[in-house]
């Protein structure tokens, strides 16, 4: 995703940044209009529902937030105000969370172990991870649901992050070993020159540089979890997370409360990831200078 | 699906060739040995919980879709059974369901491709070179992740609305007929499913893209190839590995999507399959039917997955 560029530290060797080169007029011409068009028309397409979600949060609403019925701050001075709102939103992160951890711990394993050790059932280990991504969540859902059914287990918090650990876990595994992959080998051949054992390599060398990957995995894990509906729908009985409160409410139209806290959460995840490309932008800068 | 193709979707290209690790000596080949245990305590854990609630599951659910309910029984009450019949029953009454979710699915996944192909490729090629405009535009791909999915196909109710102006719009330039509507509509629902899958198409053919170089693409120009002729014998070919991963992201959910179907449907004209495995299960009770619908669903996208890797997978793929 948005963290490839990072953790190199040596120059990027394009071609690009090492001066300009010669451009071929005819060869880059691929629609000079038709490109940036269609892809700056795609761009607003993707962000103007999240503008809706934005400008409705402040619609002086009422009880349903279907049409525009004037400015208010009141929604963001008391988002609680819908009972079992707030509830819902804490179990959502708290679910969130829980998953995210066990997930990150148990898919940075799996993708450590396949990328440096050799197993004689790799293949079917490869598939066992692709399996879940190839399944559509409904009937993720649907079969968990069935285990559940048939072993009697109470519906509630405990299955919902099982669920979602379940679902996290492929997720994680493919975005680290794609790091582990891009990691350059000499960089441990230079620790074991310079006398690091095994272990110290791995904790010195190794893992810091995958720490970004490590966090880019967790953070989607934690998105893909939080706005999960469709599981949660499935397995989570009378326990209601953020996006299965949206949907009941959805029916007669949902309370501006709840595009508030959306919309917080979507800034703060926003101003998260804008800060870190920031900051690895300024840090590139200052090594291409140094 | 083949092992080689699952495996090559799930690593990236730059996968150590295991002929090209250099022969050990017997010392190392007996530590070699003990890192391969450490390695199998590594894989276990994760292993064992994706065996216990994925694997199980789906036997589980497959047991289930065979259970028969006797007879006086109440709702929801069912006991392990062989009963083949009730996959040839959901078949004959909800055919057509399938028929309209994979090709909802399919329309979905093909404007995705047209909409996000070009998106990467301005990003990825186009903006090559500064860095900082192409990483607020990443943040755009990946910014609906951040923001709940509910939410923003209720923004498209609002948008497709009766009242909206994108309604009034098309009216006026006589588009949509002056009693036509938006909502409630198959467009509704696949534009929809275009619009949340989207960043899934882009960001596999951003990742790919990002990697092209660009001198082959000066070499085509060199080679009198005009820019179309271009993209599409060096460029299109290169990228295969991101659309392909791409497209299969983007078909797997919307083949099994509801909630675009409930929120921007409800309609019988746009019932998915989703939305019946839904209301059997909490609506009607009738487990066996959901589970012989969900079971049919996976076969089916895994063998379409399956021709489709092997159809247009490039070398390394198949």
């Amino acid at each position: 995703m948005s963290t490839q560029q990072s953790g190199s530290t040596e120059a990027p060797v394009s071609i690009d940044q090492a001066g300009p080169t010669p451009r071929s007029r005819r060869g880059l011409d691929v629609g000079r209009w038709f490109v940036p068009v269609i892809g700056g028309l795609a761009f607003l397409y993707l962000l103007v529902p999240i503008a809706y979600i934005f400008v409705f949060s402040f619609n002086d609403a009422g009880r349903t937030n279907l049409t525009w019925r004037g400015f208010t701050l009141a929604n963001w001075q008391d988002p609680c105000r819908p009972s079992q709102l707030c509830e819902a939103f804490v179990n959502s992160l708290n679910v969130a969370v829980i998953a995210t951890v066990v997930a990150t711990v148990l898919g940075t394993m799996i993708a450590f172990g396949l990328e440096r050790y050799r197993f004689r059932f790799a293949g079917s280990a490869n598939l066992l991870i692709f399996l879940p991504l190839a399944t559509p969540e409904v009937v993720l859902g649907a079969s968990l649901l069935s285990q559940f059914l048939n072993l009697g287990v109470q519906l509630g918090m405990g299955t919902t992050v099982l669920s979602h650990i379940m679902f996290c876990i492929s997720f994680v595994v493919v975005a680290i070993r794609a790091r582990i992959a891009t990691l350059d080998p000499a960089l441990e051949e230079a620790a074991a020159d310079l006398y690091a054992s095994g272990r110290t390599a791995f904790w010195r060398v190794t893992f810091p540089l995958l720490i970004p990957g490590i966090a880019a995995a967790a953070l989607l894990s934690f998105a893909i979890s939080f706005d999960d509906f469709i599981v949660a729908n499935f397995n989570s009985g009378a326990f209601t997370t953020f996006p299965q409160y949206a949907y009941v409410a959805a029916r007669r139209g949902i309370p501006a409360e709840v595009n508030v806290l959306g919309s917080a959460m979507f800034f703060g995840a926003i101003a998260l990831v804008l800060g870190v490309q920031l900051w690895r932008y300024w840090r590139n800068r200052r090594w291409a200078t140094l | 699906m083949s092992l080689k193709a699952a495996e090559e979707l799930t690593t990236p290209q730059e996968h150590v060739d295991p002929a090209s690790i250099p022969e050990r000596s017997a010392e190392e080949q007996r530590t070699w040995r003990t890192r391969g245990r450490l390695g199998m305590l590594l894989v276990i854990p994760g292993f064992a919980f994706i065996a216990i609630f994925f694997v199980v599951p789906v036997f589980s659910m497959l047991a289930m879709s065979l259970y028969t309910q006797p007879e006086g029984a109440v709702a929801g009450e069912f006991v392990p059974g062989f009963n083949v019949a009730t996959y040839a029953q959901v078949m004959s009454t909800y055919g057509d369901t399938f028929v309209r979710s994979f090709a909802f699915a399919l329309i979905a996944t093909v404007a995705a491709l047209c909409i996000g192909y070009p998106m990467a490729y301005l990003v990825a090629v186009r903006l090559r070179g500064r860095p900082l405009l192409q990483g607020l535009l990443l943040v755009v791909i990946i910014a609906p992740f951040f923001s709940s999915f509910i939410l923003r196909v209720q923004s498209w109710r609002f948008i497709l609305s009766d009242e909206s102006w994108v309604v009034g719009f098309l009216k006026a330039i006589s588009v949509l007929p002056e009693d036509g509507r938006l909502t409630a509509t198959a467009l509704a629902v696949v534009a929809g499913m275009t619009y949340l899958y989207l960043p899934l198409m882009t960001l596999p053919i951003y990742a790919n893209l990002e990697r092209l170089d660009t001198r082959l693409i000066e070499a085509g120009g060199d080679l009198y190839a005009g820019g179309f002729q271009t993209f599409l014998r060096v460029t299109l070919p290169l990228s295969m590995p991101g659309v392909m991963a791409g497209t299969i992201l983007t078909f797997i959910p919307a083949s099994g999507d509801y909630v675009n179907a409930v929120m921007l449907g409800n309609n019988v004209d746009t019932t998915t399959v989703g939305q019946i495995v839904d209301s059997r299960f909490f609506h009607a009770a009738d487990y066996p039917s959901a589970a012989a619908l969900s079971a049919v669903l996976m076969g089916i996208i895994l063998i379409l997955v399956t021709l489709y890797v092997r159809r247009f997978g490039t070398k390394e793929i198949v």
